[in-house]
């Protein structure tokens, strides 16, 4: 599982698992059913006490992300995917637009005008024909 | 409540003029990963030294599976598995006689783990210790510490001087010793990134006291980093009652600091500036506030 964690930035390291699960199934990366590696494993991978993967699985099993089976391993939940995948996607576009309207405040441009910017870099590129997020449908 | 692993309680240790240890008290529990942290010469070693009853306490008391480990040195040693950071070993043995040694004095030696690690680590047997390298011995260090299956690891700044793959060893052991079998793992260390990884509790000392103890999730909690910008121009560091670092000059500052948001919203507004940034700030962030280069400001709070 493609995990990787950040020391440097101040969030703490059960919930950069949580966040990175959530958007590995929001992505489809990791699919409904799909086995997530043992605690052990995975507290090998990333170097991180077991007690941190147990303390992040519990909370995406508490969230309906994942399950655990008695006795064979934790699962991917076949529940509401869709559900989850969208409040994921909109989480991880919430704070690029954080940091945006942060940057844009600093820089002494009214929510408008960047409502105006985005619209224009969309024209552009849209005219140059590189256009982005044409996979996803529902991105509008 | 289950008996803590280990129990200090208001240990003080003096040499000389010099107060090694001033009123520590530290405990742990099973199946945890405690993390000791501090400059040179904060102490950390002569706490563990105590634990492993090398060092009588003057006043206060050690006690490790309930036990007195100077009244009762072969119960509690037989029990654990020690690091030192100098690698501590007999020189004049191979690396297979090494193994023997330890075994003798450890019932619960498993066998099969030392021969997988020896392995893993693609150590020769025959090899004299004399002639391995640092990070070699390091490796052999670390399964003679590991291989009996210790209820109790310790090890006193595993990773220094070692390159990225024995490291990369020495946490795998960690992980390895509590996963497996859910024991327990006391490490001190000064690199504050492999703290914040391998660490469900966290104590920093500082000259001989415990500043901060707690476990990781609860001691980082309230703890910001925030840049802020003022619209005049600063010649000295705006005074903000939860500030305890702060950094910058000029108009931009960047502070680390304790208390809601929403207090320090008001703070810094109050004195004409508005938060740029905020987020949690680091593990390394916080001890430098508690223990580094700001400690009269940390005093001062």
């Amino acid at each position: 599982m493609d995990i990787t964690i950040n020391v440097t930035d101040g969030v703490p390291i059960y919930r950069q698992v949580v966040n990175q699960v959530k958007y590995l199934v929001a992505s489809g990366l990791l699919q409904p059913g799909e086995e997530l590696p043992p605690i052990r494993t995975l507290a090998l991978q990333l170097k991180v006490t077991p007690n941190t993967v147990v303390k992040a699985y519990g909370e995406l099993e508490m969230s309906g992300v994942i399950h655990k089976r008695q006795g064979s391993g934790t699962f991917v939940s076949e529940r509401r995917p869709q559900q989850v995948a969208l409040r994921e996607r909109r989480r991880v576009l919430e704070q690029r637009i954080d940091a945006l309207l942060a940057e844009a405040h600093q820089l002494n441009f009214t929510a408008e005008e960047i409502l105006r910017m985005v619209r224009e870099r969309k024209a552009a590129m849209d005219e140059s024909g590189d256009e982005p997020g044409n996979t996803k449908k529902d991105g509008r | 409540m289950e008996q803590p692993v280990v129990d200090v309680s208001d240990l003080t240790r003096t040499y000389g003029q010099k107060t090694a240890l001033d009123r520590v008290s530290f405990s742990a529990t099973t199946g945890k990963v405690y993390g000791l942290v501090g400059a040179n010469g904060a102490g950390k070693t002569t706490l563990l030294k105590h634990l492993l009853g090398l060092l009588r306490p003057a006043t206060g008391s050690v006690r490790v599976f309930g036990l007195d480990p100077v009244r009762d040195p072969v119960g509690v040693l037989s029990r654990i598995g020690y690091l030192s950071e100098e690698h501590e070993l007999p020189e004049w043995m191979r690396v297979g006689e090494l193994m023997s040694y330890t075994q003798a004095y450890h019932p619960t030696w498993d066998a099969a783990y030392a021969r997988e690690l020896l392995d893993t680590f693609k150590l020769d047997p025959a090899k004299k210790i004399k002639d391995l390298s640092k990070g070699m011995r390091a490796q052999a260090g670390l399964i003679a510490a590991v291989a009996h299956r210790p209820e109790l690891l310790i090890l006193d700044e595993p990773s220094s001087g070692l390159d990225a793959v024995v490291r990369r060893d020495i946490l795998d052991a960690i992980v390895r010793t509590v996963a497996d079998d859910g024991r327990t793992v006391i490490f001190s260390s000064h690199l504050l990134d492999e703290v914040e990884r391998m660490s469900d509790h966290v104590t920093l000392i500082d000259q001989g006291r415990v500043v901060l103890s707690g476990d990781l999730d609860d001691v980082r909690q309230g703890y910001q980093r925030s840049r802020v910008h003022f619209v005049d121009n600063l010649a000295q560091p705006p005074v903000l009652e939860s500030a305890l670092v702060v950094e910058g000059g000029g108009r931009a500052w960047s502070i680390v600091h304790t208390g809601t948001p929403e207090e320090f919203r008001h703070a810094v507004v109050a004195r004409g500036g508005e938060i740029v940034e905020s987020r949690d700030a680091t593990l390394e962030e916080i001890f430098l506030a508690r223990a580094g280069r700001s400690r009269p400001q940390a005093e001062a709070a």
